[in-house]
């Protein structure tokens, strides 16, 4: 059963072997329920703003500027970090890191838990992270930490991440925003 | 897209880590040279390889320092590797590198070239092969050859140590007659495989076989035959780099023992084709070299 928490998230089954599947188009993945964008939105928008430490990591694909859209969502994040009051914590290439990462300022894809762990991070979103890393990232934080992970996916999501959303380009990405400014001011934030 | 990849979005430098920023800022890229890249660059300015886990005074490292900074354009290369010392480095270099499976690296490569040039048709993208001894020759040998008689534009750099080194020490084909290793206590029984004619009679159009004693030549090799393999065709390295550990050498001692086999097996073999030495000639003429 989907879960939040190490207790009961078992690398071994993985999401997939449980049912989880990544959502069809126009939709997204809350836990092990497919519901729509708007409401999975609404709910990312309430962990990140409510649990401990929220953090988001952006990965290689929005931290460099390799391309126009890539530079558009760099800024839409800084806002986004600003609004939900997240830290950032860059995962910027996925090379291991010897002899081991400074934990307070960087994540590696093939340890995350120990970032994790060392920030007490209790909500976290993987964006502009590749999907076969951050498949694999998704699964250690999945079977080892208690933090909510959001994979905001511009293709078609992870089904290990707690709520998953896809196909977010740009634009979503302005409608995420504009949806947590909302939830914020419902939660008197 | 090139260098792209590593320009870092303003909005956040001030999450970055100093040394992927020194890497944004210092590094010596083609585009920021206006002159080739070489090794006189390399106490200046950063490198491509930060830090390694190799054995300290380990001649490989120096090598593939000495290999990165000769590449012609770093940001449109692709590196494949092989499983062996080198697969241990090649994870900390800030370039594209590809690892295979012990001894497929050419094949995979052949794939990488033909499929950037059908990708990039506009764009000059450097396929090099960077595997041990073990690897091109003995396990690797068919794939090896294979792609030198298909013609395949990509550059092998063989970082011959003579042994199989990280898994305890095993005669390979490389290794001297007569040596013993520990997992050799008889001594080698046939000759060292001359890979460097090998890869001139299998049509390689420039082979050379040299140590990395002096980093300008293997400087100065690397560039040649990455612009040969763009243009012409197979090129390849073979280069010692010694395994100190497997022959009982201090820290300190490779380049001696690097130095003493530029007089012995290694003494220097160059091969270049006549379209091969003209198309150089010309590099010479546009600045290249």
């Amino acid at each position: 059963m989907a879960n939040l928490g190490p207790a009961y998230y078992s690398p071994y089954p993985t999401a997939t072997y449980e049912g989880n599947i990544t959502p069809p188009e126009g939709k997204a993945l809350l836990l092990e329920e497919i519901v729509d964008e708007e409401t999975a939105m609404r709910e990312v928008a309430k962990q990140m703003l409510t649990r401990e430490n929220a953090t988001i990591f952006p990965g290689p694909q929005v931290l460099y500027a390799w391309n126009e859209e890539a530079q558009k969502k760099a800024k839409l994040i800084k806002e986004m970090a600003e609004v939900l009051g997240a830290k950032m914590i860059p995962m910027y290439d996925y090379r291991p890191k010897y002899p081991k990462i400074d934990a307070a300022v960087e994540i590696n894809p093939n340890h995350p838990n120990l970032t994790i762990w060392h920030n007490d991070i209790k909500a976290a979103i993987f964006i502009g992270v590749h999907c076969h890393y951050a498949n694999v990232a998704l699964k250690i934080v999945r079977s080892e930490t208690d933090c909510y992970t959001v994979g905001m996916c511009a293709l078609s999501g992870h089904e290990d991440a707690m709520a998953t959303i896809r196909d977010q380009h740009s634009e979503d990405l302005e409608k995420f925003i504009a949806i947590a400014k909302e939830v914020k001011a419902e939660l008197g934030k | 897209m090139g260098l792209d990849i590593y320009k870092i979005n303003p909005e956040f430098k001030d999450i970055m880590p100093r040394e992927i920023i020194e890497l944004e800022e210092n590094a010596t890229w083609s585009t920021k040279m206006n002159k080739p890249r070489g090794i006189k660059e390399l106490p200046e300015t950063k490198e491509l390889l930060e830090e390694h886990s190799l054995c300290a005074g380990c001649p490989e490292a120096a090598a593939l320092r000495y290999v990165l900074s000769a590449l012609p354009k770093p940001e449109d290369t692709v590196i494949v590797n092989s499983t062996g010392c080198t697969s241990l480095m090649f994870p900390h270099i800030a370039l594209h590198t590809v690892h295979s499976l012990f001894g497929n690296q050419n094949a995979v490569a052949s794939g990488i070239k033909r499929v950037l040039e059908w990708r990039f048709p506009d764009t000059q993208k450097d396929v090099v092969v960077l595997a041990g001894d073990g690897a091109t020759v003995d396990i690797g040998l068919d794939y090896t050859l294979q792609s030198f008689f298909r013609q395949e534009k990509i550059t092998t750099i063989c970082f011959d140590n003579e042994v199989y080194a990280n898994t305890g020490g095993q005669e390979s084909g490389m290794t001297a007659k007569g040596q013993v290793f520990k997992m050799a206590p008889t001594g080698k029984k046939f000759d060292k495989v001359p890979m460097w004619e090998l890869a001139t009679t299998s049509g390689c159009h420039y082979s050379i076989n040299m140590t990395a004693s002096a980093p300008k030549a293997v400087a100065k090799a690397v560039r040649e035959a990455i612009l040969i393999a763009r243009e012409i065709g197979p090129t390849y390295i073979n280069l010692y780099t010694p395994c100190i550990l497997e022959i009982g050498l201090s820290a300190n001692e490779g380049l001696g023992e690097m130095k003493d086999q530029d007089k012995d097996r290694f003494a220097s073999y160059k091969h270049i084709s006549p379209e091969a030495e003209a198309y150089l000639k010309k590099c010479k003429e546009e600045g290249l070299l």
